[in-house]
């Protein structure tokens, strides 16, 4: 077969329908997954110890998790418990689920950054603690969090391919698939390769762009710029 | 079906799930040292046509993800290069342990960078080559100041062992679908999994962490993290 043929013909429009499916599976995640890791972050740095000791047992578990591992779980495994999930579902799921306890932890360590002195000052000034929160500290405490997050979120890109594990079509599966119909394994990966990289390159662009956009003039950066 | 009987049967599988799942940890671990130290040297002290190779590598391997790598390396790659007859174990391996030296140089690379330059100046002063200066007073340092970061090397790779599975290497994820197909005991089955990935990790984690202990110089740098 002409290698512009398949190419053109067959590798690309494949690629470019799973790269649909992982942009939504990316889209369906990331902002879930960023809510969950405020939420667990202030959870357990500021909330009841039950709540505190329920968001560290949260991130625990998931942090020691394979990814996979919970994939299958929440597609192979909820359904003898009687809840179904379509693949999909069960692939957002994980992702946020993933996504979320990794930014707690970054979410947390920008809000331990952020002096005590902000929390007495802001009470003193008749501010209730959840006002102080989230007006004085986590403004602060997000900016510094950014690395960290887009490291994350440029992770949840290349793990969304794990979908593929649980059946979803999405870009790695469409190479695969391509792949073993066409006994072309070296080219239709090394595609699939370079829309990774692309991917994840110009989110790194984005991001540092981001970083410098909602900076407050003044204020010092805690951790170094993401890189890839 | 009890859950107790099931996993006292199929507990020699399970071992060897596990034997094989450190086995790829620990081989990518030290693949990881060995190629990503060299590459953060070259990186640092290296020519520019050296930092320019090492810089692509970096940024193929930590811009793919595992089971794309995973999938170019054993239907692609390796069989074009007449190297198709290694077994999945191998190949998932090298592959973790290729992906793993991206990771690893740029924690080596931070370190090597924290030592101040002045330590360089000051010991090629005292006669010393630039080798022996690296290898004498610059890594010492940044070995020590690499390991809090490096022992975060250890649970990534541990939790990505297990996508070794899509090319059929026969870790612990892959024995424990055998297991749930086998005996349809799904939910126990995989909550087991989960159990023994979560020992090995904060396991091998707490071994980490009492290692920084153990080298620490009293008084040098921010210590163990």
């Amino acid at each position: 077969m002409d290698q512009a043929v398949f190419l053109f013909d067959i590798l690309l429009p494949a690629l470019m329908q799973g790269l649909v499916i992982t942009l939504q599976l990316i889209a369906c995640s990331a902002p879930f997954g960023l809510a969950l890791g405020i939420a667990v972050a202030v959870g357990r740095q500021y909330g009841h110890p039950a709540i505190s000791w329920l968001c560290r047992t949260y991130v625990f578990l998931i942090k020691g998790t394979p990814l996979l591992l919970l994939l299958f779980i929440l597609y192979f495994g909820l359904p003898s418990v009687g809840i179904t999930l379509t693949a999909f579902m069960a692939s957002i799921l994980g992702f946020i689920l993933c996504n979320g306890a990794y930014n707690a932890e970054y979410i947390r360590g920008a809000l331990i950054s952020i002096k005590e002195g902000q929390m007495v000052a802001a009470r003193s000034l008749g501010m209730t603690r959840w006002q102080a929160i989230r007006s004085v500290i986590l403004p602060q405490a997000l900016r510094r969090a950014i690395p960290g997050l887009s490291n994350e979120f440029i992770y949840l890109i290349k793990y969304s391919s794990l979908a593929y594990m649980i059946t979803v079509i999405e870009l790695s599966g469409a190479g695969k698939l391509v792949a073993t119909k066409y006994f072309t394994y070296t080219e239709s990966f090394a595609a699939v390769g370079i829309v990774y990289l692309v991917l994840v390159s110009i989110t790194t662009i984005a991001v540092n762009i981001l970083e410098k956009r909602v900076a407050v003039p003044g204020t010092v950066r805690a951790t170094p710029s993401a890189q890839l | 079906m009890d859950i107790l009987p099931i996993l006292i049967d199929w507990s020699p599988y399970i071992l060897s799930g596990v034997a094989s799942t450190l086995g790829l940890v620990l081989t990518a671990l030290g693949l990881g040292i060995l190629l990503g130290l060299p590459m953060a040297l070259g990186q640092v002290y290296g020519a520019w046509p050296v930092r320019a190779v090492v810089g692509v590598y970096v940024w193929f391997f930590r811009g793919l993800p595992i089971l794309v790598l995973l999938f170019l390396f054993w239907f692609g790659i390796f069989p074009a290069i007449g190297l198709g007859h290694l077994s999945a174990f191998v190949v998932g391996a090298v592959v973790l342990g290729l992906r793993g030296a991206a990771y690893q140089s740029q924690i080596f690379r931070g370190a090597i960078q924290s030592v101040g330059e002045g330590q360089m100046i000051a010991a090629r002063s005292l006669g010393m080559s630039k080798f022996t200066a690296i290898q004498s007073v610059i890594l010492p340092q940044a070995m020590r100041i690499a390991l809090p970061g490096w022992s975060n090397e250890y649970p990534n790779i541990l939790t990505d062992s297990a996508v070794c599975y899509a090319i059929g290497v026969v870790e612990l994820l892959t024995i424990t679908s055998r297991i749930v197909t086998q005996t349809h005991m799904t939910m126990p089955v995989y909550l087991v999994a989960a159990g023994i990935f979560i020992i090995l990790n904060y396991g091998g984690l707490k071994f980490l962490h009492g290692l920084e202990k153990r080298v620490a110089i009293p008084g040098f740098g921010t210590g163990a993290t």
